[in-house]
């Protein structure tokens, strides 16, 4: 190197090429790793339209969306009273049963039947809390919302992007 | 070359490279002294490698999307195609760089045979070679069964029917093969896992082909040995590391214009018709690479003969070492086989136009001529120019050769009389 420390046309050269180098082999890899995301296929599935019109109160369907499975609860008033009861403070997770549904649609309670702890899938109306889900894997208990209350896994379950597209019809996704 | 002596500096690196000489390894690729007149010719062993590396990595990317069965295999590629994130990028990597792979591989052919580089002491660097260009036959045969097309399906038919004229178990080798009695699911499942395991040897077998070379070194356009190592030679990092990185990244512009403009050009459009066994496509040709051999066969009015003389036609190279009886290796000096090896460019490239055209009317005959050009040139033509050819004087030394003050060999020779 010379004494001074001057920038030399060769430096700006040896930069540029390392950068355009940096850039094509960056541009050339992106390929090689997006090709494992879900494919225009898999995405296209990722809405699921569900009838909900022949489930009773206190009874609930599983339907099967983006291959993991969702529960629709439809929950009576009084299961409804008994998630709303609960303090805040007792919660893992703490977070409200009114955030869970929408809006005047209270009795529906829609989820993702995946356990937070390792994936596993819940048993429904099993567990020390009425109305709510043990997961067998691991011992994790969760409420009539759907809430952890007991056991190793984290948080609360999933809550996916869903909409009434009519009275009887929910669209997931 | 074993007398390489090499120390670690560190004293981590030495501990390790007691244990694993890898540090040495790496030390001798680096060192490793290069005829220092390298031409541009010599860099298609590096693109070469960068061929081979691009099919695999792009090749196990397909096979994470691609589903090896009759009823599947063809939407599972159009699959590929439409809907995996830049599956259509990968997918056409892979099947343009099956043609660039055998365009290198075909120029790096012909650099041995105008340079005599397969030529004692290099005759195992050479068959090594041949069997590489084999197993890239094999492999690329059977992952042009694998989209499950109309020209995949009638391909492998043809090709596996060739085995049918060997006497007597022909046609249970045949049936053994397919695994049915016809082209059919058991044989393009086997085809997938045999294409899956090809390049795996061809790489083994490229680490014997470039530890072969590294015993006497490379040849050179002069075609003589090394006398100086310092004066004749520099070392490959960085002089040649260089070139081949600039070589090759004009190799990636070219194969890059295919990829993106036209992908599908060297490839047959009845191709993108499902496989059906029931209707034969008019004319059906394999990929251009394989065609002179497809001229010979069908050259052949007899089934075996057919089959004999496509086969003879690559399995004459294994011997070429010894069938080439002059001792000269660089054809700048050999005025008599220089021409000869120009005709046979030549008539290989008519032997594939013909390959490529109907069996009929000139182009059989065309093929007929070509072929027993082709055999005429390994067998008489080469042996016999050998003793009678009177070969201009070789330089004294690769760096005379390089110093005489021009680029341009056949002066550089001159002068060499002149001293």
């Amino acid at each position: 190197m010379a004494k001074n420390k001057k920038t030399t046309r060769r430096d700006f050269l040896y930069t540029a090429t390392y950068t355009i180098g940096a850039v094509g082999l960056g541009a050339t890899i992106w390929p090689f790793i997006d090709q494992m995301n879900p494919d225009k296929s898999v995405q296209a599935l990722a809405t699921t339209e569900v009838d909900v019109s022949t489930v009773e109160p206190g009874n609930s369907i599983t339907v099967l969306w983006r291959g993991k499975p969702v529960f629709l609860k439809r929950r009576t008033q009084e299961e409804i009273n008994e998630a709303r009861a609960v303090n805040l403070k007792e919660l893992k997770d703490p977070q409200k049963d009114e955030e869970r549904v929408k809006e005047g649609k209270d009795e529906w309670l829609v989820m993702l039947g995946v356990c937070t702890h390792l994936g596993c899938v819940p048993l429904s109306n099993k567990g020390d809390y009425k109305g709510g889900w043990f997961c067998p894997c691991h011992g994790s208990h969760y409420d009539v919302s759907g809430r952890i209350r007991k056991g190793p896994a984290p948080v609360n379950m999933e809550i996916p992007k869903y909409e009434f597209v009519d009275n009887n019809t929910i669209k997931i996704g | 070359m074993s007398d390489h002596e090499y120390q670690p500096t560190s004293k981590a690196g030495k501990w390790f490279n007691d244990r694993l000489p890898l540090l040495s390894l790496v030390s001798h690729l680096k060192d490793y002294p290069t005829p220092k007149n390298l031409n541009y010719w010599w860099t298609f062993g590096g693109i070469l490698t960068f061929c081979l590396l691009t099919q695999i990595i792009t090749g196990i990317v397909l096979a994470m999307h691609y589903v090896a069965h009759a009823d599947l295999a063809f939407g599972s590629v159009e699959h590929i195609m439409r809907d995996v994130n830049y599956g259509w990028l990968i997918r056409y990597i892979h099947s343009n760089g099956a043609s660039m792979f055998f365009l290198a591989v075909y120029i790096h052919i012909f650099r041995s045979l105008f340079y005599g580089s397969y030529k004692s002491p290099r005759e195992i660097i050479w068959i090594i070679g041949i069997l590489i260009y084999l197993l890239m036959m094999a492999a690329a045969f059977m992952g042009y069964v694998l989209p499950w097309g109309q020209m995949s399906f009638w391909g492998a038919t043809v090709i596996t029917n060739l085995f049918s004229a060997i006497p007597l178990v022909g046609e249970s080798i045949t049936t053994w093969l397919w695994g049915a009695y016809s082209v059919d699911n058991p044989t393009l499942n086997r085809f997938f896992s045999l294409h899956y395991l090809i390049p795996f040897l061809i790489l083994g077998l490229v680490v014997l082909h470039i530890w072969a070379l590294h015993v006497p070194g490379n040849n050179n356009p002069v075609g003589i040995d090394i006398q100086k190592p310092s004066k004749d030679t520099v070392p490959f990092h960085p002089y040649i590391t260089i070139k081949d990185i600039f070589a090759l990244l004009v190799f990636m512009i070219i194969f890059a214009g295919f990829v993106f403009f036209a992908p599908n050009v060297l490839g047959h459009s009845d191709n993108y018709i499902p496989a059906n066994p029931m209707v034969t496509p008019a004319h059906i040709v394999p990929e251009w690479y394989l065609l002179p051999f497809y001229a010979i066969l069908r050259s052949v009015p007899d089934k075996l003969g057919g089959v004999i003389l496509m086969f003879s036609a690559i399995f004459i190279l294994f011997i070429l070492p010894w069938l080439d009886t002059s001792k000269v290796r660089s054809a700048v000096f050999r005025p008599i086989y220089r021409q000869f090896f120009w005709i046979l460019v030549l008539d290989i490239l008519v032997l594939g136009y013909v390959g490529a055209m109907p069996a009929e009317g000139i182009y059989l005959v065309l093929a007929r001529v070509g072929t027993i050009y082709y055999f005429l040139h390994f067998l008489v033509i080469l042996p016999v120019v050998g003793y009678l050819e009177k070969t201009d004087p070789l330089p004294i030394n690769i760096s005379d050769a390089v110093m005489s003050g021009s680029s341009n060999l056949s002066i550089a020779k001159k002068d060499e009389k002149k001293v």
